[in-house]
């Protein structure tokens, strides 16, 4: 059999998961993605394995033991996708912009006019309000 | 002890004065003014012995190094010739008088402490540069005075006048020496030392390459140091420190210092025929300028800097005939009559309570006051005039007589031309010299007006040393038989050709001026002018810092310079008419008003140099405010603008940064992939 | 590692065809489940696509690898999706909002992506040939004995590794009694 086919599926099931990860709103379908790409790879190693007769056989080793991170790494993250609906109640993952620049920095941090201080207390409070609404 | 050790402690003893003086001065005051008078007194005894050990013989040398200073030696050498032991003996007689008459001037002062240490510190620099026999231990001393000139003339430093005075005659004098450490090293280069027998012994075997440049960078510094045009105009301002100071270090012995120096090294001046004539020059323009800006001037000090200064001109001119012996005989005996001068006319300042002659000329009876300061005063001015037999008189002929020798071609160390421009230029100020000590005496002592202010006895110590100064302006010029074995060798005394010219002159101008003030004298009542500023029974020193401080307000700018108020020279004439009662005005005529204004030198520096320099220093804090400033503002904004823009890339979407660093991820690999492919 | 010198790619064998065919089902079952809008159904394709993935590792004869994908993978993991998403009560029937806004760039990424990893394995191994004949490489016997031979202080540290992850996924997931009652 050619190196190639399973070469190639493998390149196109990981691009398919690479695809789901980034465009994917979901928190579980983005975990799904990452099966998909984990999968890619896994086939990788075991085509290889074989067309290269490894007298270790590592490549099959290393897919079990991928295998057996990915169940591990799964429960992890459905844990903590749960934790986070818990607490949010969303698993959208464009949701959870705490790290984002906001407005309100930007305004109290640049200008030094009387009426920025203002400005900048009252996108202060805010922040707490909305942070409300979203945990509603 | 040996003369070399005796001529250590000589300059040792002021220094160590000094240092105990600054140390003490706080937690004993009783000891100061034994501090002060004691050590320098002690150092006129040695210098004295050491003169007559050395006795005008064979020079002493004697020289130790304390550590190698590389290619060309620099040794702690002396070097004790006739010049150097008598001149010696003149630095400590006016640096004991002035030390014993500060006791008494500046008595309430409370800053006498670092005064009197700085006065001896002085005076232990100026004898280091008289005994030096090397060029650069001769420099520490030069350098050490310049910095001890710039304290004292500020020692009223609350007047704005003795600031700027002090920073003048700093500035002024650093000006020249710069090219003078830069001839000095030219010179120690060419001789391959710094000792000055060395640099002698070079100059006789032709061993100097560049005589005329090495002599004419030295002359830049001689002229900043002694006064010399066009580096004179930092000495009349200096006059706004204590009139002891003015005496000491700006009449007796600093400014002497150019001249002493080129008289120690004057084979090197004369391998150079161009130098000479710019000596010549420089001394006939010093002469005559000064002499009539001294006819001009309004503050009695101020008519006493400039005759320094036109005595001075006097030993430059001696020094461009080459005959050291004539110059070093006229520093001698006009430190002592000018010494004499000064004192005296801080007595009188003080009993007059001020420092303008145009009000002294309105005052009657000062003469009676203090008859101590007229009758030494008097004698002084007649020294100053040359009037024989005063001391003046001998030290000028001998001047005079070489000038014309080298005119007549009867001696060949200076060029002849040299010799004339010598000869008449000092005959013409011998005629000036006579016209203001003349006015000066007039305007002092034979005021007519309202009686002089009362005041108590002048401190007795003042007095006492105003004798003993008088002593040598009256009798030194009787020396002059055995001066001429401790010098060269050649004869000082004077012929009668120029005796009788110069004698003539000096009588002509004198009578002349006394015409004229006969005839103005009778204005005087008709224009009061000017009031007595300070009080009359305040320390002397007090009286005289209160005089310079109001002297311009009272009498507008007829006497002081212009520079004190920057305006352009358009303005810089005196905002007050002349006062009509000075013979003066009548004598110069037109010329008085720029002779006042020391014919506008200052403002011409102040056109040439200071204005440019301000001018560039204005472009260049334009330049830094509105270019080098745009740059660092703009680098800051800048960066500021790309923060904002980088800012709105944080949008707190996780999976637009994985899009970005995946994307970037794939540009790379595609990026390896390429190179890797050689495409 | 033989050159596939007389195999061209329009000579396929059977294995192949069977390959071919096979992949073709687990690609688009995976492009369905990272595309439809209804949740549950993309765990569902999940499952399509990875049992296709284990007929692919059975073709490959790696039997043991793919009795443990269906196992692991089909048994356990989709079973553990499917949890999480009745957790999260996860919308039945089609969400409109399945997608973020980000797909465009998205989709370029993984299409550029895709173009340089193809170009770059078919550059490299277009001619390599995969020799299945003889024993299977993979089967259960052959996959034991390498593994509990040479592999067996890994699998002791993955050991380790699963019960950490255990712990972690319980104390994650547990409630926290002191903020319920709190709340």
């Amino acid at each position: 059999m050619h190196l190639a086919y399973p070469a190639v599926l493998a390149v196109l099931l990981f691009c398919t998961g690479l695809y789901g990860v980034l465009a994917r709103r979901n928190a579980i379908l983005v975990l799904m993605s990452v099966e998909l790409m984990l999968n890619a790879v896994n086939l990788n190693l075991v085509a290889f394995d074989v067309w290269l007769r490894d007298a270790l056989h590592a490549g099959q080793a290393l897919t079990l033991f991928t295998i057996a991170i990915a169940a591990a790494e799964i429960g992890i993250g459905l844990a903590i996708v749960l934790m986070v609906h818990r607490n949010r109640g969303t698993s959208d993952i464009d949701k959870l912009r705490d790290n984002a620049e906001t407005h309100d920095a930007e305004t109290a941090g640049h200008d030094g006019t009387p009426g920025a201080g203002r400005t900048a207390g009252s996108g202060a409070t805010a922040g707490p309000d909305e942070k409300a609404e979203a945990a509603a | 002890m040996t003369t070399t050790t005796l001529a250590v402690l000589v300059p040792l003893l002021p220094f160590l004065g000094a240092l105990a003086g600054l140390l003490l001065g706080r937690t004993a005051p009783g000891f100061v003014r034994p501090l002060a008078v004691l050590p320098t007194l002690a150092a006129l005894v040695l210098a004295v012995l050491v003169a007559v050990r050395q006795g005008g013989g064979k020079a002493i040398d004697a020289a130790t190094q304390l550590t190698p200073t590389g290619s060309v030696p620099i040794d702690l050498a002396l070097h004790l010739d006739g010049f150097a032991v008598l001149t010696a003996v003149l630095v400590g007689v006016v640096a004991s008088c002035v030390q014993l008459y500060s006791t008494g001037y500046l008595r309430d002062d409370p800053r006498y402490t670092s005064y009197a240490a700085l006065v001896s510190l002085f005076t232990s620099a100026m004898l280091l540069v008289v005994y030096s026999g090397d060029l650069m231990v001769l420099l520490v001393g030069w350098e050490i005075m310049g910095i001890c000139s710039y304290f004292l003339v500020g020692h009223y430093w609350e007047t704005p006048e003795a600031r700027a005075a002090s920073l003048k005659a700093f500035l002024v004098t650093k000006l020249g020496d710069v090219p003078f450490l830069i001839g000095l090293f030219a010179l120690a280069a060419d001789a391959g030392t710094f000792r000055i027998t060395g640099v002698l012994g070079a100059v006789a075997t032709g061993g100097i390459d560049h005589p005329t440049l090495v002599a004419l960078l030295l002359l830049a510094g001689v002229a900043g140091k002694s006064a010399q045009f066009p580096l004179h105009t930092w000495l009349p301002d200096a006059m706004a420190g204590p009139t002891p100071v003015s005496a000491l270090i700006h009449a007796a012995t600093m400014v002497a210092a150019g001249v002493y120096f080129v008289a120690r090294l004057l084979p090197v001046f004369a391998a150079s025929a161009a130098a000479m004539t710019v000596l010549a020059v420089m001394a006939a323009v010093t002469m005559v300028g000064s002499g009539l800006a001294a006819l001009a001037q309004d503050d009695i000090k101020r008519v006493l800097a400039y005759s320094t200064i036109g005595q001075l001109g006097y030993m430059s001119g001696a020094l461009a005939v080459g005959d050291r012996g004539a110059a070093v005989f006229h520093l001698l005996s006009h430190g002592a009559f000018k010494a004499l001068l000064f004192l005296a006319a801080g007595v009188i300042i003080h009993a007059a309570g001020t420092n303008s002659l145009a009000t002294m000329s309105r005052m009657r009876g000062l003469a009676a006051r203090i008859p101590d300061a007229y009758w030494t005063m008097t004698v002084a001015l007649l020294a100053l005039a040359a009037i024989p037999p005063f001391a003046g008189f001998f030290s000028k002929e001998a001047v005079l007589v070489a000038a014309e020798h080298t005119a007549l071609g009867d001696r060949t160390v200076a060029p002849a031309g040299a010799g004339w421009i010598v000869l008449v230029s000092g005959l013409l100020t011998a005629l000036l010299t006579a016209a203001y000590a003349t006015r000066l005496w007039l305007l002092a002592f034979r005021g007519r007006g309202t009686e002089a202010p009362e005041h108590g006895r002048q401190p007795l110590v003042m007095n006492a040393v105003l004798w003993v100064l008088a002593v040598p302006s009256l009798a030194f010029g009787l020396a002059v038989g055995v001066l001429g074995d401790w010098f060269d060798g050649h004869a000082l005394t004077p012929t009668v050709t120029t005796a009788v010219l110069g004698t003539g002159i000096a009588l002509v101008g004198g009578l002349v001026t006394y015409a004229t003030w006969r005839h103005t004298i009778a204005m005087a009542p008709r224009h009061p002018m000017g009031a007595v500023a300070a009080h009359p029974q305040a320390d002397p020193a007090v009286s005289e810092a209160a005089a310079i401080a109001t002297h311009t307000h009272a009498y507008g700018d007829a006497g002081p310079s212009p520079d004190r108020h920057p305006s352009p020279i358009g303005l810089a004439e005196p905002s007050t008419a002349p006062d009509p009662a000075d013979p003066a005005r009548l004598l110069l005529g037109p010329l008085h008003r720029h002779a006042a204004a020391g014919f506008h030198l200052d403002a011409v520096y102040s056109a040439l140099f200071v204005r440019p320099v301000r001018a560039a220093a204005s472009l260049v804090g334009f330049l830094d405010r509105e270019v080098v400033e745009t740059y660092v503002r703009g680098a800051g904004s800048g960066t500021e603008l790309l923060g904002r823009a980088v800012r709105r890339a944080q949008t707190g979407n996780v999976q637009t940064y994985l899009s970005a660093l995946l994307a970037g991820s794939v540009v790379l690999a595609i990026a390896a992939v390429l190179v890797a492919a050689g495409a | 590692m033989t050159l596939a010198a007389g195999h061209g790619f329009l000579s396929p064998t059977g294995v192949e065809i069977a390959f071919l065919l096979v992949g073709i089902v687990t690609l688009g079952a995976a492009v369905i489940t990272v595309t439809t809008k209804q949740l549950v159904h993309a765990a569902l394709w999940l499952v399509v696509a990875l049992g296709g993935l284990a007929v692919e590792y059975l073709l490959l004869t790696a039997e043991f690898i793919a009795w443990v994908q269906v196992l692991i993978y089909v048994g356990s993991v989709v079973v553990l999706l499917l949890f999480g998403l009745m957790l999260t009560r996860a919308p039945i029937g089609r969400s409109p909002d399945a997608d973020s806004g980000n797909r465009p760039a998205a989709l370029a990424v993984a299409v550029a992506a895709a173009a340089a990893l193809i170009w770059v394995v078919i550059d490299a191994f277009r001619a390599t040939w995969i020799d299945l004949d003889g024993p299977a490489q993979g089967s259960t016997k052959v996959s034991g004995a390498i593994l509990f031979r040479h592999w067996v202080l890994p699998f002791e540290a993955l050991s380790v590794l699963l019960l950490a992850a255990l712990v972690g996924a319980i104390v994650l997931s547990r409630r926290d009694r002191e903020r319920e009652g709190g709340n």
